[in-house]
């Protein structure tokens, strides 16, 4: 099994506050793992670390063969970071002037410079699969929340990274459509990809996630085989996820 | 208690009264002229500036003397004298007016007071070569907007292919024809030779182009009191009170007492008007007008566009600028947008067009352009910042996680979106361009809004030429307004999710 994300110690500070204290996991292609913890754990930031959208303050995480070292800013444009790792926003934040098939396509375009045709051929395949094919030419605003969340893998996907990030990808969604976000997932990491999804949901973990780390403290509280750590919770945190506090 | 004794009550009562009776009788006469640049007509005195002096402030003064009423100036913008005299802003205006069938179409005018001489003035160097309009062809004459001059001008554009250039003023004509911007300039020989004591390198030909006259005009209805003012200048001419008058001005010549001779032979009545122009009707004369009409306001929409893409482009840099830039190009960039804002658009336009002549010599419609795109720019930039800055974070985190470097981001996602929240400040202000592209008339561009205002000066009335005015304004804003409407429907700014 490939490690494709290795998290290694990471500490994070905002402002007074240490949000991280030295959290440690890893995701292997062909794996879903689950970030789970109250709201403030750092669920999110830790995310947004890994995407290197916010820097961190100690550790190290390596993407691939990408390192990031803590208090770095990395530059925007060409960077190798940004082939290995595609991030799925909790709002989507598709862009909102262009649409469904044309925000899959802007970032192969004009980033990897690929050839139009082949750009949306492979667009339309992709949000064929993700099953919105039909919405390729509608606008985000048309779309629905789970529509747009599709569009938005699908836009994430086209860079074929070999890591990709969800934040909350099930917050907006009924059960129905949860549970076929859940199928789509565990096909993409069926494919090798790996995924690090945070969730409040705890149905829904224990059904696609291949393993789960609960954060609390800013540490990593408990980890390990879905069903076995939500069905015998050991740590505070977990149990208080588990009674649906957020 | 201070006992008052009773005669003295009745003769300070008695006295107040007379007093009261005697301002009753002679209220002052108001008198209607334009100080500004008006020498030597009406102008400020350099010794105390709230005083006026000048020939027809002598003039003025000596009606009001033999009218037992002591005479006080109103400032009146040259070209309104007409419509403030029609609306009786004051009695009577004095200020180097020409006789026109015009005016006495819809004024009541006095007899001539002096005659003058359309004289065509050019640069020493030139003097051989322009003798007069006819020597002119394809070359750029100016003189004093809603004049017979300028008439004489339009119909030298129709028969002899000159190119007009109306000014606001008769100073400033010649400042241009000295540093080159005109090849001649058609005013009063009363103007030309003040213009040529101020100015070297200066020559009139002596050829007049055609005779007019100086009047004073009044409301219409003011048939007596232009009887009696005709009167009081028929008595100066007699006793020399006239020309002692125009000599002190050094404006006294041969053609004066050939007038007045002419005049007193005459009789009472006041005569015709100088044959420079036929009169004509409303109708006749807005038909003329119509194609210069067109014209100007093609030129208005040429130098809107123009001015608004330039201010366009600019304003964006600016933005841009002021959004991604390092510390010092900021505080660079906001202090000219503060600049530009703080300071009026007349000023610039001044500066650009008149105050940069010694460096370089724009030509009067890239002045325009240049002065209303720098003025606008610094607007357009404050609407393109804000919309910036009104694109959520989260669509440039997903462009930056997707890899753009950060101009991409700005290029292909953050402009395009806050395109769509310029959008209506945008209409708005080209639709305020077109109307503020007015103001470049001061630099003798001859758009609608000018073309117009003189129309109404040779026409006598606002009516007809404000009506068309602002038909064709409408006619270019209204589609534009339109157009913006659909683009925003199009492209409607989703609701905050």
């Amino acid at each position: 099994m490939s490690t494709v994300l290795d998290v290694r110690s990471v500490h994070v500070r905002r402002g007074t506050r240490d949000v991280l204290r030295g959290v440690s996991f890893a995701v292997a292609r062909g794996q879903i793992v689950a970030l789970m913890g109250l709201s403030g754990s750092g669920k999110s930031t830790l995310l947004r670390s890994i995407a290197a959208l916010d820097p961190f303050e100690g550790g190290e995480i390596s993407v691939g063969d990408v390192v990031l070292k803590p208090n770095v800013q990395r530059p925007s444009g060409a960077d190798p970071l940004r082939r290995q790792v595609g991030m799925v926003f909790q709002f989507h934040h598709l862009f909102e002037h262009l649409s469904a098939i044309d925000n899959v396509c802007l970032a192969p375009l004009h980033v990897q410079h690929a050839s139009p045709g082949e750009t949306r051929a492979r667009a339309s395949v992709l949000l064929e699969q993700l099953g919105v094919g039909h919405r390729a030419a509608a606008r985000p605003r048309d779309l629905s929340g789970g529509e747009a969340q599709r569009v938005a893998i699908a836009r994430a996907l086209a860079m074929d990274p070999p890591l990709l990030l969800l934040d909350e990808p099930t917050a907006s969604l009924d059960p129905a459509r949860r549970h076929s976000l859940g199928e789509s997932l565990a096909q993409l990491a069926a494919s090798g990809r790996a995924l690090l999804v945070t969730s409040h949901d705890d149905d829904f973990v224990r059904s696609f996630a291949t393993e789960v780390v609960i954060l609390a403290d800013g540490n990593v509280a408990e980890r390990g085989e879905p069903r076995a750590v939500l069905s015998a919770p050991k740590h505070d945190a977990t149990k208080a996820l588990l009674r649906g506090e957020t | 208690m201070l006992r008052v004794p009773l005669w003295a009550a009745i003769v300070v009562t008695a006295a107040l009264a007379a007093g009261a009776v005697h301002a009753q009788a002679a209220p002052a006469i108001r008198w209607g002229g334009d100080a500004e640049g008006g020498a030597p007509y009406v102008e400020a005195d350099a010794q105390d500036p709230k005083r006026v002096v000048g020939l027809d402030v002598d003039v003025a003064e000596l009606i009001a003397k033999e009218l037992g009423r002591p005479a006080e100036f109103v400032q009146i913008a040259f070209t309104s004298l007409d419509q403030s005299a029609a609306r009786g802003d004051f009695e009577i205006a004095l200020d180097g007016i020409e006789d026109s069938a015009a005016r006495r179409a819809s004024l009541a005018v006095t007899m001539p007071y002096y005659e003058f001489r359309e004289v065509l003035t050019v640069r020493a160097a030139d003097a051989m070569r322009f003798r007069s309009l006819a020597d002119l062809r394809g070359h750029r004459v100016a003189t004093l907007g809603g004049t017979t001059a300028y008439e004489l001008l339009l119909a030298g554009e129709r028969e002899q292919g000159i190119e007009p250039i109306s000014y606001d003023d008769d100073v400033h004509p010649y400042e241009d024809l000295l540093n080159g911007r005109v090849d001649a300039v058609l005013l009063d020989n009363v103007i030309a030779e003040r213009s040529m004591r101020r100015m070297p390198g200066l020559v009139t030909q002596p050829d007049a182009a055609a005779v007019g006259h100086y009047v004073g005009i009044l409301a219409p209805a003011q048939t007596a009191l232009r009887d009696r003012v005709d009167g009081i200048l028929r008595q100066a001419m007699i006793d020399g009170r006239l020309e002692t008058i125009l000599r002190r001005w050094l404006v006294w010549n041969d053609d004066q007492p050939k007038l007045h001779a002419r005049l007193l032979a005459a009789g009472e009545g006041t005569p015709a008007a100088a044959a420079v122009e036929l009169p004509r009707s409303v109708w006749t004369m807005t038909w003329q007008y119509i194609p210069s009409l067109l014209t100007a306001a093609g030129l208005t929409l040429a130098l809107s566009c123009l001015s608004m893409a330039l201010a366009v482009c600019l304003g964006s840099a600016i933005a841009i600028g002021r959004v991604y830039g390092h510390r010092v190009l900021r505080a660079v960039l906001t202090a000219y947008v503060e600049v530009m804002r703080g300071t009026p658009i007349l000023l610039q336009l001044f500066v650009i067009y008149y105050g940069l002549a010694p460096v370089v010599r724009l030509p009067a419609f890239a002045a325009a352009l240049i002065g209303l795109g720098l003025n606008y720019a610094a607007y357009e930039s404050e609407i393109y910042r804000g919309a910036l800055e009104a694109v959520a974070r989260g669509q440039l985190e997903a462009a930056r996680v997707l890899g753009f470097t950060k101009w991409q981001a700005l290029r292909l996602v953050r402009a395009p979106q806050a395109f769509r929240f310029a959008l209506a400040p945008m209409t708005n202000d080209f639709v305020a361009m077109l109307k503020d592209s007015s103001l470049v008339s001061v630099l003798t561009v001859m758009e609608l809004t000018k073309q117009t205002q003189i129309f109404a000066t040779n026409l006598g009335s606002w009516v007809v030429p404000g009506a068309l005015c602002a038909a064709l304004y409408l006619a270019m804003s209204l589609p534009l307004a339109h157009a913006a409407r659909r683009l925003e429907a199009r492209w409607k700014v989703p609701e905050a999710s």
